[in-house]
C-alpha cells in the first residue's frame, strides 16, 4: 500500500536555515546541508527545500548548493524558490533536485506549468499555494509571503494548477504559519478533495497528532512541517511513531521502537516509561 | 573495479543516479558516447519522462543497435529504472501505442486504479521470486513515480510486484537484464543496497 508522507521542509533566507513565523518573522536555526544529514538517517520520506527570498531579491536558485546538497541525499528532493523561467527549472533539477516548487511564477507566467510539466513530466512540478483569510473572511490565494491578494479563491486555483500540468499541490496556511495551533483543516480537505494529484499539507504544526490530523481529517497525501522538526529532539521519528499509533500507514526505517513509550503534548519523549513499581529491595 | 556507465538520453535526473554510484564507491559516468557503452561492465539505463520521447531519443543518438549488441549477444548486465525498465518492453500504451526496445517479453500499460494518477511515494513490494536484486534489503519500501506499468502476468520474469489498486511488476529479472519500475537512486538505503546488489551480478554469476 501507499504510504503516506512526512516531509519535513526547510525554509532558508539568504542561504541560512531559518524558523518561520506568520511569513514575517525569522530565527535563524544554522546550516541546511547539516539539517539535510540528519533528516536523511531520521526516518524521514522526503526533503522540501525553500529559497523564501529569492524571488523578492530577484535572485536566481542557488545551484551550487542544490548540487552539493543532492550529493548525500537519497531521498526524492524538492527545490523551490527563484524559479521563473523553464531554464531555471532545467538547471534546478541537472543540479540534483528531483522536483521543482514553483510559486509566484506559477500565477504570472502559467505557460510555465505547461511547459515545463512537457518537458521534464509533471511528476516534476509541485506548485506551491499560499493560502490566507481575507479581509471578507474568505480563503484566498496570496503572493509574496502573503502581502500580494490574486483574488483566486484556494480550490478553484488549485485546479487550474492540476489542468496546466502540476504533478502536486504545496499547500501552505499563511494564518497558521508559526502558529502551532495545527493545518487549516477546512481548507486543506476542500483542495485534496477537488483535484486528483497528491496534496501536502504544510503550516501549522505544534504537536505531533497534527500531522495524524492533516491526514485523517484534512485528506493530504502528506504532511509537512517546518519549525517543529527543527526544536524537538528525535521529532521525525517520534512523528512517525505517533502516525503510527492512530493508525497512519507509514515508511518505518529506524531502529527506534516507540511502540511502548509516553509522550508528553508536545510529542517530547517522556524519559521513564511507566514501570510498574517493584519490590526486589 | 567495475566500470559503470549510466547512459544518457537525454531524459531524467542522470545525476541521482551517479550520485548514488558515487556513495557505493563506484566512479560512473554518464554518457552515451559507443566505445563507453562497448568499454562498460555494467549500463544502468535511468529514465523519467514519456516512452516515445524515450524510444526516439535512443534512435537519434543510434543506442539501440549498441545496446542490442551489448546487452542480447555479448550479456552485459543492464539495470532499467523506471522508464529505463519501461523501454525494455516490447511495446507501450502511453499516448498511443510505441514500440520498445523489446529485450524482455511484455507490454506496458496504464496502471489499473481508482486512485490518485501518477503514483507519487513509498509503497512496499512483495517478492515473487529469487533474484540477486533482492537480497538481504533492510526494507520493502521504495519511492514510485509513474503512471504507467509492466504487466505483472509475465510471472516468469517478475521477480516482485506492488499493488496500486491492482498488482503491477515492481521488479523483473531475465538472465542479465534487470528493471526497477520505483527509483532505487532515491529509495534510501533499500535502494543503495539494490543498486549495491546489481553491481554484484557478475560475481555471484561465476560462483
Amino acid at each position: 500500500m501507499l504510504k503516506k508522507r512526512l516531509i519535513p521542509c526547510l525554509i532558508l533566507r539568504d542561504n541560512i536555515l531559518v524558523q518561520s513565523i506568520g511569513f514575517n518573522r525569522y530565527l535563524p536555526i544554522g546550516k541546511p546541508e547539516i539539517a539535510i544529514e540528519f533528516f536523511m538517517n531520521w526516518d524521514v520520506d522526503e526533503i522540501i527545500l525553500l529559497d523564501i527570498n529569492a524571488t523578492k531579491q530577484n535572485r536566481k536558485p542557488n545551484l551550487k548548493m542544490i548540487e552539493f546538497i543532492s550529493k548525500n541525499c537519497f531521498l526524492p528532493l524538492t527545490v523551490g524558490g527563484g524559479i521563473n523561467t523553464i531554464e531555471d527549472v532545467r538547471n534546478v533539477l541537472k543540479a540534483g533536485a528531483d522536483k521543482v516548487s514553483i510559486n509566484t511564477a506559477a500565477f504570472s507566467n502559467p505557460e510555465l506549468i505547461v511547459e515545463s510539466s512537457k518537458a521534464f513530466g509533471r511528476q516534476a512540478i509541485v506548485v506551491s499555494i499560499d493560502v490566507k483569510k481575507n479581509s471578507s473572511g474568505d480563503y484566498e490565494v496570496f503572493l509574496g509571503s502573503g502581502k500580494k491578494s490574486t483574488g483566486f479563491e484556494p480550490v478553484e486555483y488549485a485546479k487550474k494548477m492540476e489542468s496546466l500540468g502540476a504533478g502536486e499541490i504545496l499547500l501552505n496556511s499563511i494564518d497558521k504559519d508559526g502558529m502551532k495551533s495545527g493545518y487549516d483543516l477546512s481548507i486543506l480537505k476542500k483542495v485534496s478533495d477537488s483535484v486528483n494529484i497528491p496534496v501536502i499539507a504544510c503550516g501549522g504544526v505544534g504537536k505531533m497528532e497534527h500531522f495524524v490530523e492533516g491526514i485523517q481529517q484534512g485528506h493530504a497525501s502528506a504532511v509537512s512541517a517546518a519549525n517543529i522538526f527543527q526544536h524537538i529532539e528525535q521529532s521525525t521519528i517520534v512523528a512517525k511513531a505517533i502516525l503510527k499509533k492512530y493508525g497512519v500507514d507509514v515508511r518505518l526505517i529506524s531502529k527506534a521502537n516507540y511502540d511502548d513509550f509516553e509522550f508528553d503534548e508536545f510529542g517530547r519523549v517522556l524519559k521513564s516509561p511507566k514501570i510498574e513499581k517493584t519490590t526486589w529491595y | 573495479m567495475e566500470r559503470v556507465v549510466i547512459i544518457d538520453y537525454g531524459l531524467g535526473n542522470l545525476n541521482s543516479v551517479k550520485n548514488a554510484l558515487d556513495f557505493i564507491g563506484y566512479p560512473a559516468i554518464i554518457s552515451n558516447k559507443k566505445e563507453d557503452i562497448e568499454n562498460a561492465d555494467y549500463l544502468i539505463l535511468p529514465g523519467v519522462g514519456a516512452f516515445s520521447e524515450g524510444m526516439k531519443n535512443l534512435q537519434s543518438l543510434g543506442l539501440i543497435e549498441i545496446l542490442k549488441k551489448e546487452v542480447l549477444e555479448k550479456k552485459k548486465p543492464i539495470l532499467g529504472i523506471c522508464l529505463g525498465m519501461q523501454l525494455l518492453a516490447e511495446e507501450s500504451e502511453e499516448n498511443g501505442i510505441h514500440k520498445g526496445l523489446g529485450f524482455i517479453k511484455g507490454k506496458v500499460e496504464r496502471l489499473k486504479t481508482n486512485l490518485r494518477l501518477p503514483q507519487v511515494g513509498w509503497n512496499n513490494i512483495i517478492i515473487k521470486k529469487d533474484s540477486i536484486l533482492l537480497k538481504e534489503l533492510p526494507d520493502d519500501n521504495f519511492y514510485f513515480v509513474h503512471s504507467f506499468a509492466f504487466q505483472e502476468k509475465i510471472e516468469d520474469i517478475v521477480t516482485s510486484t506492488c499493488n496500486y489498486g491492482n498488482d503491477f511488476a515492481a521488479t523483473i529479472q531475465k538472465d542479465n537484464i534487470f528493471g526497477t519500475q520505483f527509483h532505487p537512486e532515491k529509495s534510501h538505503i533499500s535502494g543503495i543496497k539494490l543498486i549495491r546488489n546489481f553491481l554484484n551480478f557478475k560475481k555471484e554469476e561465476k560462483k
